[in-house]
């Protein structure tokens, strides 16, 4: 298995309380090519490694927006600028959004669920022209959970339809709906014969979003979700992110839905 | 070449020949009640008269009157851990003033002749080199150890009461991937060239013509050794399982399953592993790490504070359903070759052949 390469903190962003931007300068001279829904291995001196989705690229940076969950990400947070941490990648399977041309594009996300779209959102967004309405649908528990509220804000004033939803709120808001992302849906008005749907979140909440928009008419096809499984090579070799016959680290983490019909969202699977 | 013969008291030439060719010589040998590969100096070392007795839930070795040293079929490992290491280093990493170096390991290796491999192993070895060289990247901890080996082969002259290699289709003959393979019989071994590596260690040891009734007497044990007690399902069978992930049999065979990880230590095709990261008590270098991992530990299926495969049932299954049916979807064919280990090595005789046939055997969902 290849070695990390050395990559320097430049700025570490706090974008709400536990959860960071890092934005991560690569050696000079080492291009960084990678499609959006792709992820990389981050990895921090003697503590380990873990799979983070790309978030952007911006400024000649690497962007990647990290919860402190776990033992890893944790420490990893609290570094400061000028630091070195390790990256392998990028890995795995992205948003197929060459082929997604000419739809309308759907954006599901839940919590931070939004960092492996938020690339694909910002893409579409500022190449309009090649897509139809992109409608952008995040749940939150609170809304302070809300990452990157400025940016939602100017997706909107770009024709986007965004739409918020906090589950666990006590009073209503304005532009929030107190609820379920899924309970959202109603209010996309969707060309389900041209729409593609990009996913991305817990499992329930994808889960039931697929119920719904199969009853709204939404074909199978239009799907695409990413998953989120134990990888520790990022290459399909140490066996942890099975789905089925599929590796997610190589094979996904973005999958098209009725490849893994059969088996998404089966328990214990 | 064709088989020519090599009578008991010259199998030395043999460890003589792959030695001055440059190879450590790893045989079977008996250590701890059990038939395991290790190094060994010379023919003397090799179990001869020993033979297992293996059913689900039970290995024992017996000793015999005879002389053969490849009388056994099984012992708990076969290849794997030689070239995919239960532990290993995968690189470094060293903080210095100018920020963080990372080195690969390089794995050292000395080349290595293997003697006495089955079938069933020349098969797992082939889907192991599959998984670690042929995938997204080639795993070059195991590259470094799989390049340059030598395989004596030797072909079964029976089968313990765990093997299923016929319906695998994997055995009791080696059919490739050896350099040598040996038809033992209580005088002598009959001797076949696989490779020009082969043939080179061949020409060099005190071969004679074999006799006609000695062909006849190793086919008529290979034949012998065809007969086998457990019959797997054909693989398009298998491949149905996935059609059966609600039946009722997981639940039961959870009851008895202790999840202890021993089907997947003694197979040798299993490739599950985990990592870990060693660092110093100054937190300037570490030491990525390799170990062998396994399917039926709680934290396999762990993602982001929640597991996937929380009950035994679910773990049960995957590793059943993976070995048997999508692995054909991954490789081209079934994880399992019939070496019946898992069945031997289950604590509690979980047989994975009576597993199979029960799922497939009705009440699919």
């Amino acid at each position: 298995m290849t070695e990390p390469l050395a990559v320097t903190l430049v700025k570490n962003v706090e974008e709400i309380p536990g959860t960071h931007t890092l934005h991560l300068a690569l050696p000079p001279g080492h291009p960084f090519d990678f499609h959006f829904g792709q992820f990389n291995m981050l990895y921090l001196l003697g503590v380990g490694e873990v799979p983070i989705s790309i978030m952007g690229w911006q400024d000649e940076l690497l962007l990647h927006t990290v919860r402190a969950q776990g033992l890893v990400t944790k420490p990893l947070l609290a570094l400061k600028p000028g630091s070195q941490l390790g990256l392998r990648g990028p890995y795995g399977q992205g948003w197929p959004l060459a082929k997604l041309r000419g739809k309308e594009l759907l954006f599901i996300t839940a919590g931070l669920g939004c960092a492996p779209v938020v690339a694909a959102i910002r893409h579409a967004v500022s190449h309009r022209q090649q897509f139809g309405r992109i409608c952008i649908l995040q749940g939150v528990k609170h809304h302070q959970d809300l990452l990157w509220q400025p940016q939602y804000e100017a997706w909107q004033r770009q024709g986007c339809q965004v739409l918020l939803a906090a589950s666990e709120e006590k009073k209503r808001r304005h532009h929030w709906k107190l609820g379920m992302v899924t309970e959202l849906l109603d209010q996309a008005q969707l060309d389900v014969a041209n729409c593609a749907v990009l996913m991305c979140g817990p499992e329930i909440m994808m889960h039931a979003a697929i119920k719904t928009l199969a009853a709204m008419g939404m074909p199978d096809e239009a799907l695409y979700l990413s998953l989120e499984r134990n990888f520790q090579c990022g290459i399909g070799s140490c066996g942890h992110c099975q789905l089925g016959p599929y590796f997610v680290c190589k094979d996904g983490p973005v999958f098209h839905y009725p490849v893994i019909k059969n088996w998404f969202g089966r328990e214990g699977i | 070449m064709a088989k020519a013969w090599l009578p008991r008291e010259r199998l030395a030439a043999l460890f003589e020949a792959l030695k001055t060719a440059g190879f450590e010589v790893i045989g079977p040998k008996v250590k701890d009640g059990a038939i395991v590969l290790a190094p060994l100096e010379g023919p003397e070392e090799l179990p001869s008269g020993w033979q297992e007795k293996a059913e689900a839930g039970s290995y024992r070795l017996e000793k015999t009157a005879s002389q053969r040293c490849f009388a056994w079929n099984t012992g708990p490992q076969g290849l794997k851990p030689f070239l995919f290491k239960p532990e290993e280093v995968l690189w470094r990493a060293h903080k210095t003033a100018d920020g963080i170096v990372f080195r690969q390991e390089q794995p050292q290796q000395s080349p290595k002749a293997f003697i006495g491999v089955r079938g069933c192993d020349l098969a797992a070895l082939a889907i192991q080199d599959r998984h670690f060289l042929e995938g997204l990247e080639p795993d070059a901890h195991y590259q470094a150890r799989r390049q340059g080996i030598f395989i004596v082969a030797v072909n079964c002259a029976r089968s313990a009461a765990t093997c299923f290699c016929v319906s695998t289709g994997d055995g009791p003959q080696a059919s490739t991937g050896f350099d040598l393979v040996l038809d033992e019989l209580e005088a002598g071994f009959l001797v076949e060239a696989g490779s020009p590596r082969g043939r080179a260690i061949a020409a060099s040891l005190p071969l004679e013509k074999a006799s006609p009734a000695r062909f006849q007497a190793a086919e008529k044990q290979l034949q012998g050794a065809r007969k086998q007690q457990r019959v797997m399902p054909a693989q398009a069978e298998l491949a149905k399982l996935v059609d059966a992930l609600d039946h009722e049999r997981w639940q039961q065979v959870a009851e008895r399953c202790l999840a202890c990880g021993n089907c997947t230590s003694v197979c040798p095709t299993c490739f599950c592993s985990k990592q870990q990261s060693l660092g110093d008590i100054h937190g300037l270098e570490a030491q990525q790490q390799r170990l062998w991992d396994s399917c039926f530990s709680v934290q396999h299926s762990y993602v982001a504070g929640k597991v996937v495969r929380f009950d035994i049932k679910h773990r049960y299954r995957q590793w059943l359903v993976h070995k048997l049916a999508t692995w054909q979807q991954q490789f081209g064919r079934s994880g399992c070759v019939g070496c019946g280990r898992c069945i031997a090595w289950c604590p509690v005789a979980i047989d994975l052949v009576e597993e199979a046939k029960a799922i497939l055997e009705g009440g699919h969902d």
